[in-house]
């Protein structure tokens, strides 16, 4: 009896609904995926599926599965930092889609310093950083002073980013190829220091002490949020900002200043991935990156917790890499994207879950409780 | 001169079809941010129709079957916001953001999946539209005119017509102001609002047809529409929810964007030498400015991103 009681209120904890809400997304999200696939070609379906859940497992040898997990993990340490940014403009009651403008406009600054300049790394990332912040205030000043939505003022700013950053990267570009220089040969003084991680995962020069920031990030968003008089202050603007103000709050200025703080650790993200060297800005880009689309996935599947996103962006990018092991004669490496999209589509139902769960418990406890009733009086 | 006008009026046109989409869904009361996504999911289903349409048939009837099946298509994809946000209750703005990552990404491994079937080399996301796409234009001396601008313009009047001289358009629209006050009086807001995201499923998907086929003879699904569904969401902001503003919003986003394709035929503006980049961006700062002048005394529905709790005061 008295282990029932203490496994009924571990089921009541809202932490713990919200991870079998987020489990509950994730296997359905894969059984949908499975069934796109049976639906293509149902000879390779199960394989994909594997696939795609193996990633670097797909490797024989142990040196060469260390070394995609390493890859993974600095693509993963991007995806770490754009949810933490979507997630602190969450809990401030904006939602940040802007993220992956950001994202861009601290690619654009990062490369910019590091290859136009030839500053060195630490300097890039500031500036990713401040940059990225401007144009997150930009937002959220025009949300505080002008009423406009936060999320058709960032898409707007989304695609004005895009084609700044390209114009101002074209001017750094190779010449024969649509690509900006690699770090390496024009200035590898911006490169992140690897501080000996690289020799953990096989000699992979990616993996940076980019990884470390992200971790350190999301620790630090967590405390800022959680344990300080600022953290709570913004929370309550994102509650209400009309009682917020009452209570002496200055609440357009907390607006500002989330967007701001949203928009630094969007553009941290950027500085983190491209800084590393693993890859290089294509100039001619027509698309926004999937990178901060991919971040509010990471952001709502950890519970918009900053912990939960460490495991969530992990996750998201582990199967979003799995893709690129399908078999390539039957399926498509997008059939990743599709899974992660259905993932957060499914997180628009974990509110709801949690509400079903608490109905169903407290009726299994009314029916308890009319039966200890009516055996008391048998007795 | 008449090409900057077919231009402009082209992408009014498909401005003018989503940012109404919007308007429906929006006076039902729900936050409907993944028209992006419905506009590629309606632009696939029209694509698709065009491409197994035999070639000899009729335009008129050519026409009719592909605005139905694109509006189809958009309808039953809006049915999953639909779903998840009247009776679910979930976050409007995250389901809609869900939906605009679902549309193009199912878009590319459908479009895949059909190539690679018919051709095992042919990993591209293209449709090619063949012959179809023809029934689309007529010419009246150098002007094309797309069949689809009237029917942007016959949406216009069918939609203020609905939406203000209808019993259906003023009872959608107490669903998007006070849905309990509606309950009240007896009307059933869910299906209301049921109503509005269909409507606008089936206004969207019929934009993003429109989009894909102004100019093209084919389309590459990974490019997705450019943020067109964003732009028409900023146009029915700029438009005050009302048709007839959005209309003329409609015509000046259209105008803006169109510059950027046939700027080059205009010597003023080819002497002030800007990067092509720069017309690229201009819709987009164009509606950023417009958005800061009109949101402040903003007339959108009172009701709109709110879950309708039918236990609530």
């Amino acid at each position: 009896m008295q282990t029932d009681r203490k496994r009924e209120s571990l089921l009541r904890n809202s932490g713990v609904q919200t991870i079998i809400g987020s489990l509950l997304c994730i296997a359905i999200g894969l059984l949908i995926g499975y069934v796109v696939l049976l639906i293509i070609n149902p000879a390779g379906a199960g394989g994909a599926i594997a696939a795609i859940l193996k990633n670097y497992f797909y490797y024989p040898s142990h040196v060469a599965v260390m070394k995609y997990l390493g890859t993974t993990l600095v693509k993963a340490s991007a995806l770490l930092v754009c949810s933490l940014s979507v997630l602190f403009a969450w809990k401030v009651g904006l939602f940040n889609i802007g993220v992956a403008g950001q994202y861009v406009i601290g690619a654009g600054a990062s490369l910019y310093c590091a290859l136009g300049l030839g500053l060195p790394w630490y300097v890039c990332l500031i500036a990713a950083m401040v940059c990225a912040a401007l144009v997150g205030g930009i937002s959220g000043a025009l949300k505080a002073y002008f009423n406009v939505n936060e999320v058709i003022s960032c898409i707007m700013l989304n695609w004005i980013g895009l084609y700044s950053v390209n114009m101002l990267l074209n001017t750094v570009k190779e010449q024969t190829t649509p690509y900006t220089k690699t770090l390496e040969s024009a200035n590898s003084s911006a490169l992140l220091p690897n501080i000996g991680l690289d020799k953990v995962f096989s000699n992979n020069e990616f993996v940076t002490v980019g990884i470390v920031f992200a971790v350190l990030a999301a620790i630090i968003v967590w405390v800022l949020l959680d344990r300080t008089k600022f953290g709570f202050e913004l929370k309550a603007t994102g509650l209400n900002k009309h009682a917020a103000k009452y209570c002496g709050m200055r609440e357009k200025r907390n607006i500002i200043l989330a967007m701001m703080i949203s928009g630094a650790l969007a553009g941290l993200g950027a500085a983190v991935f491209f800084l590393c060297g693993i890859e290089q800005w294509m100039v001619q880009m027509t698309s926004i990156p999937a990178m901060g689309f991919n971040g509010i996935a990471a952001a709502f599947l950890g519970g918009s917790h900053p912990i939960g996103a460490i495991f969530s962006s992990y996750f998201i990018q582990h199967i979003t890499s799995g893709g690129s092991y399908v078999d390539k004669t039957m399926y498509v490496a997008q059939i990743s994207d599709l899974i992660s999209a259905f993932i957060i589509y499914l997180c628009g139902f974990v509110f709801f879950f949690k509400g079903w769960l608490g109905r169903l418990l407290d009726k299994r406890d009314e029916k308890r409780a009319a039966a200890q009733e009516k055996g008391g009086k048998a007795q | 001169m008449i090409l900057l006008l077919q231009y402009t009026l082209i992408f009014a046109s498909v401005l003018l079809l989503v940012a109404l989409g919007g308007c429906f869904s929006e006076h039902g009361g729900v936050i409907n941010i993944g028209l992006e996504g419905i506009m590629v999911m309606g632009a696939l289903g029209g694509a698709l129709t065009m491409k197994y349409l035999p070639a000899d048939m009729p335009a008129a009837v050519v026409i009719l079957i592909v605005i139905l099946a694109c509006a189809v298509v958009g309808m039953l994809f809006s049915l999953l916001l639909g779903v998840a946000a009247i009776r679910f209750n979930a976050d409007q703005t995250l389901v809609g953001t869900a939906l605009n990552l679902l549309g193009p990404a199912a878009a590319v491994v459908l479009v895949r999946a059909i190539n690679m079937a018919e051709d095992a080399n042919n990993v591209s996301s293209t449709v090619a539209y063949g012959t179809a796409k023809k029934a689309f234009t007529t010419n009246i001396g150098s002007f094309e005119l797309n069949w689809f601008m009237l029917v942007a313009l016959l949406v216009l009047i069918a939609s203020y017509i609905v939406l203000y001289k209808t019993r259906f358009g003023l009872r959608l629209c107490a669903c998007g102001e006070h849905p309990q006050a509606a309950d009240s009086v007896g009307i059933n807001v869910y299906k209301m609002r049921y109503a509005g995201v269909l409507i606008s499923g089936a206004l969207g998907g019929l934009g993003g047809l429109v989009y894909i086929t102004a100019g093209v003879s084919e389309w590459k699904f990974e490019t997705g529409v450019a943020g067109f569904g964003f732009l028409a969401l900023a146009v029915m902001i700029f438009g005050q929810w009302k048709p007839i503003n959005i209309a003329l919003a409609a015509l000046l986003f259209g105008l803006f964007r169109a510059l950027s394709n046939v700027y080059t035929g205009f010597d003023a503006l080819v002497a002030l030498n800007l990067p092509s980049t720069v017309y690229n961006m201009l819709p987009y700062i164009i509606s950023l400015i417009v958005l800061v002048f009109v949101s402040g005394k903003s007339k959108a529905p009172k009701a709109e991103g709110i879950p309708y709790d039918k236990g609530q005061r």
